[in-house]
């Protein structure tokens, strides 16, 4: 189970934007998050895969604390790809970051072999995210935090990318933690809708 | 370039597009026209560069012992020089002949697959180019043919980028500044106070402007890049996917400004993946694919699949969650061609 316990978070000595919040995620369990933009959907997506520590209360992968190094076993996929690789390797290196390559679920995302040699400027943002995709995957995750991942793919993409990772998440039974605007791509995905002015502020 | 009455006939076939029952020109000529439009990237060769550095590799590792003697490793040296300078390019077409135009007053949506090249058709407009990039290709802004000088002066003075990257932002220049740059010859208070009206018109409260980017939310920093491109009164927005990140009513709220502007007789060149969206604003729309739009038409023959002429098109619409969430076979822009091929 992925759980946040009584996180609080604030940055730089503003208003915090989680006090005591709670909330968990199980394997196999798909929950959106949903709350206004700018109320801290990414921060919080944030806290739960490592990259920001909380200022109490602690973030718990299957009972253990995130690792600080090494492999995490919540990753994360970000709203922005062209933020999430070095503009200066070649795509073949960043892929290279989570292990081999894993060819057949590169063919599934639709990545091609003469894109490997490119770099991010020589892409766009969807080839990229199918990148960033690909290498969340092959870093053997427990859970995966998707945060607004597909809202930079055309309507094909996004229904032939998240036909991929629903299939991934559903066969590794992966815990999935996800924010997304359009409503109905909601609908389609989880299985947990929770609504963050509700839970944040009682 | 020839002027244009104001009516042409309905579905009446022009300058490569036609025009629905409510669209017709709202000025005398097209605002943006963009004819033949081709970019090719050079870059050097996938296969010979990836052949050669395995050579030079094994080679490398296998002798050693040759490699210390002065000779030796000078021969090499050019032998290494002389396949660096040979080492093959290709010129790798992502646009081709593509055509596309927006008339004064309207908003024009081209939509399509991400990767078949809608943000160079931006950078095109807007005289972007990359160095190794090749592009031919006619734009006439205003009535005339522009070329990459007189496109980079219109940047910011008649042609505004509202641009898909967040990261356009400096990321070490405060919001405020950034939105209202520094004003040659002009009045820096009147500069100040148009970023202020911008701002409070889109929501952004006065402590934004004190904000480094790092600190705004992703809808945030869009709507600073809007503000951005609102600032010294376009007559052509270029929005290269402007809503992203935005929820749905910031979103909606955007595309409201953009009409509101088209309305006020300016045009918009509104490039975004978002059918629903597109479909909800726009007066025409372009359809994109591998590199060209296959279908120019008006918004009116998007109501039902059934009216639409391109099976990407169809396809398009039946992906969408709110319809059958319909995954496609994986394709890539380079195989697209062969896939449609066979799907049509």
């Amino acid at each position: 189970m992925l759980q946040a316990c009584d996180i609080t978070f604030s940055y730089g000595g503003k208003a915090p934007l989680y006090q005591g919040f709670s909330v968990e995620v199980t394997p196999g369990e798909r929950l959106c998050l949903k709350a206004p933009s700018g109320f801290g959907k990414t921060t919080l997506c944030r806290l739960l895969a490592g990259y920001e520590q909380p200022d109490a209360g602690s973030v718990l992968a299957d009972g253990e604390p995130l690792p600080r190094t090494g492999r995490c076993p919540v990753q994360l996929i970000g709203q922005h790809p062209e933020l999430a690789v070095d503009p200066r390797r070649r795509m073949e290196a960043t892929l290279r970051e989570a292990g081999p390559l894993d060819r057949g679920l590169m063919e599934r995302l639709g990545i091609r072999d003469r894109w490997l040699a490119r770099y991010p400027h020589e892409l766009s943002g969807g080839e990229l995210q199918r990148f960033c995709i690909a290498r969340t995957l092959m870093a053997s995750p427990r859970y995966l935090v998707a945060d607004e991942i597909s809202t930079m793919l055309d309507a094909i993409t996004q229904a032939q990318v998240w036909s991929v990772i629903l299939e991934e998440v559903r066969s590794r039974n992966l815990g999935l933690v996800l924010t997304t605007h359009s409503e109905s791509l909601a609908h389609r995905l989880a299985t947990r809708e929770l609504d963050l002015t509700a839970a944040v502020c009682p | 370039m020839e002027g244009h009455s104001n009516v042409h006939r309905d579905g009446e076939f022009h300058h490569h597009h036609s025009h629905g029952a409510s669209t017709h020109h709202a000025g005398d000529h097209h605002l943006l026209q963009v004819e033949g439009l081709t970019v090719a990237f050079r870059m050097y060769d996938d296969a010979a560069s990836e052949g050669e550095g395995r050579r030079a590799e094994g080679e490398g590792a296998g002798g050693p012992s040759d490699g210390s003697s002065k000779p030796g490793r000078i021969a090499r040296w050019l032998r290494d020089a002389r396949l660096f300078l040979a080492a093959p390019q290709r010129e790798v077409p992502v646009v081709h002949d593509l055509h596309v135009s927006v008339h004064a007053g309207e908003i024009v949506a081209v939509v399509g697959a991400s990767g078949s090249g809608k943000t160079l058709l931006a950078d095109a407009v807007m005289g972007l180019f990359e160095p190794n990039a090749l592009v031919s290709g006619t734009v006439y802004f205003d009535g005339k043919p522009q070329d990459a000088s007189s496109l980079a002066a219109l940047r910011g003075h008649g042609i505004s980028l509202v641009p898909q990257s967040v990261a356009s932002l400096d990321p070490l220049m405060r919001v405020g500044r950034q939105v209202r740059g520094f004003a040659r010859g002009g009045d820096d208070a009147a500069r100040s106070a148009r970023q202020r009206q911008l701002f409070a018109r889109y929501g952004l409260g006065p402590e934004v402007e004190r904000l480094y980017p790092f600190e705004l939310s992703g809808g945030m920093a869009r709507r600073v890049l809007l503000c951005c491109a609102l600032m010294d009164n376009p007559k052509l927005i270029v929005a290269d996917e402007p809503t992203p990140g935005l929820d749905l009513a910031l979103a909606q709220a955007a595309l409201a400004d953009f009409r509101e502007f088209a309305d006020g007789g300016g045009g918009v060149l509104l490039i975004t993946h978002d059918v629903e969206q597109a479909l909800s604003v726009a007066d025409r729309v372009a359809v994109f694919l591998d590199g060209t739009v296959v279908e120019e038409t008006a918004v009116e023959s998007f109501r039902s699949p059934d009216l639409l002429r391109h099976p990407f098109s169809r396809q398009l619409w039946h992906a969408l969650p709110e319809h059958d969430f319909a995954a496609a076979p994986a394709r890539s822009p380079e195989a697209g061609a062969t896939a449609e091929g066979g799907q049509a």
